[in-house]
């Protein structure tokens, strides 16, 4: 089972006085779903783009499978927070981009891209444009590009950021959904509290001034999605606003009220 | 301002659908009346009008300022008859020749060079100052030297109108690669592009509205070196044909030409502009 894991990493921005994260351990395996909450400036971003291969740690070990992380990779697929789409491709041509770049003929990759657009529930829209989707849309497509890579992990750096509140509680279940079909270990970042709780199955607060870790919740309300309960009574659950409470408390811990 | 005057903000329209939107935004209201087409062809038309009548009133002479039938006419002679030992499709066909020939070479070194800039900072360090130099010299000052270089023949005026050419083409192609989102980069080499393929399936389809911008104001730049080129030892082209007609006070045959000129540059707009919306309808719309 390969672990994705960030060992006492710290990141310095070049030219700024201080780091943006201080010596900060993670560890994502193969069925987790790990999500990142904390204040701005809390260095989420810095350590889902390590675990990328997108910045370089100052200090510390970033590994995967016990191997070094050098590089982005397709064994890590990262979903942004806007869509990061390519506007001269359709839909299906943007799943199935990664594909082409390995050189899988045409008809197998455009088979490929069409099953993963059924997965991502956009069964119809193969031929759309890009700028013919929705916000919510959009994210689909981005996901189920990320999930041709057939990647171990699934970094997803707000993915459902940019989305109206009615759309991103939909897409909520949509993410639990494809992380119980793909068997991917989930690293996310996000600003939203009850999106976490809903989400993950481990929660770590971050701080900032430098980002450090502050507290980790496991959770298991996402489990309890994927193992058939309905996502209306989970959230109506009083164990669910207890734990709400609670992830609030530590991540304005030390700020007054 | 009073905290009560917010309550007057306007409600919602009679005709407004949407029950979630924001009251105040009223809906955009339908353009009614005027456009704007209409206005530039009266405009036009005022302006062709003004230059009959002073032309049939003889305000200024036949010299100076022929009148448009004069003109029409000599369009009509000149087609069939020719000026200076050719057409006008003959002096057409040799200006088209050689602002297409510069364009393409244009292409060729100016998008290399623009995507050098624009992902390299060695090649920005080798390229900026040369464009730099290159693009504020007039075709004029350079005529002379691209001449005693390399001739009075074909390829010395082609070049000088691709020079002219060159700093825009290339100076787009940077502005358009530079300004490829950072997300759009990471998301292609985290899904394993490599270098080069991130070059070719992301930069470039990116940087592609800004390199047909940059053509566009090549084709604009092309036509106004057109007359500088075709001033050595030409015996065709449009420029020519102006030139030539100016020597000998012919100055309906020089109104006739600078309007041929426009009619021609207005129609290549037109067509790109066309090939911006096939080529690149994602622009602006992201």
């Amino acid at each position: 089972m390969p672990h994705l894991t960030l060992d006492k990493v710290t990141v310095h921005y070049d030219g700024q006085p201080a780091p943006a994260v201080e010596r900060v351990s993670l560890d994502v395996g193969k069925g987790d779903f790990v999500v990142l909450v904390g204040r701005s400036g809390c260095g989420k971003t810095s350590l889902l783009n390590v675990a990328a291969g997108l910045v370089e740690p100052a200090r510390g070990r970033a590994t995967i499978g016990g191997r070094p992380i050098t590089a982005p990779g397709p064994d890590r697929a990262v979903v942004f927070q806007n869509d990061a789409l390519f506007p001269w491709l359709t839909a299906r041509e943007n799943v199935a981009f990664t594909l082409r770049l390995r050189g899988v003929p045409a008809d197998r990759r455009a088979r490929r891209a069409d099953e993963l657009l059924k997965l991502v529930k956009l069964d119809n829209a193969g031929d759309k444009r890009i700028w013919e989707l929705s916000g919510g849309m959009r994210q689909r497509v981005g996901l189920a590009r990320a999930l041709a890579a057939e990647p171990e992990f699934l970094l997803l750096d707000e993915p459902l950021g940019a989305l109206d509140a009615l759309t991103r509680e939909r897409m909520q279940t949509t993410l639990l959904d494809l992380w119980t079909a793909a068997q991917v270990g989930v690293l996310m970042v996000t600003h939203g509290i009850e999106e976490a709780l809903v989400l993950a199955t481990r929660i770590v607060v971050l701080a900032p001034g430098p980002g450090h870790v502050v507290r980790t919740f496991e959770t298991h309300f996402g489990r309890r999605y994927a193992a058939g309960e309905p996502i209306r009574a989970i959230k109506a659950d009083p164990a669910f606003a207890a734990a709400r409470a609670d992830l609030t408390d530590a991540i304005f811990e030390g700020e007054a009220a | 301002m009073s905290v009560g005057s917010y309550t007057e903000r306007p409600t919602a329209e009679a005709g407004e659908k949407d029950g979630l939107s924001v009251p105040w935004s009223r809906p955009r209201p339908k353009r009614t009346g005027v456009s704007a087409r209409p206005i530039s062809a009266l405009t036009l038309l005022a302006l062709l009008a003004a230059w009959t009548v002073s032309a049939e009133l003889q305000l200024v002479s036949p010299v100076f300022l022929p009148s448009p039938a004069a003109v029409w006419t000599k369009l009509v002679v000149v087609a069939r008859d020719g000026f200076v030992d050719a057409t006008l499709t003959q002096h057409v066909a040799a200006s088209l020749w050689r602002v297409f020939a510069a364009l393409i070479a244009a292409i060729g070194v100016g998008v290399p060079v623009g995507l050098a800039i624009g992902i390299s900072k060695v090649g920005r360090g080798v390229f900026d100052p040369l464009l730099e130099f290159l693009r504020p010299i007039p075709p004029l000052a350079y005529l002379p030297l691209i001449v005693i270089w390399f001739g009075i023949g074909e390829p010395s005026k082609v070049l000088v109108i691709a020079i002219a050419m060159l700093a825009p083409v290339a100076l787009s192609t940077a502005a358009g690669v530079r300004g490829v989102s950072r997300e759009r980069i990471d998301a292609a080499r985290s899904l394993g592009a490599t270098r080069g393929q991130v070059v070719r399936h992301v930069v470039l389809p990116s940087a592609l509205p800004s390199i047909l911008t940059g053509l566009r104001i090549a084709l604009g730049a092309g036509w106004s070196t057109l007359v500088a080129a075709e001033l050595v030892a030409a015996t065709r082209g449009l420029g020519f044909m102006i030139q030539s007609a100016a020597q000998f006070l012919v100055t309906d045959v020089v109104v006739m030409g600078i309007l041929v000129i426009a009619t021609i540059a207005f129609a290549l707009e037109f067509v790109i502009r066309r090939i911006e919306r096939a080529l690149v309808p994602w622009a602006g719309r992201e």
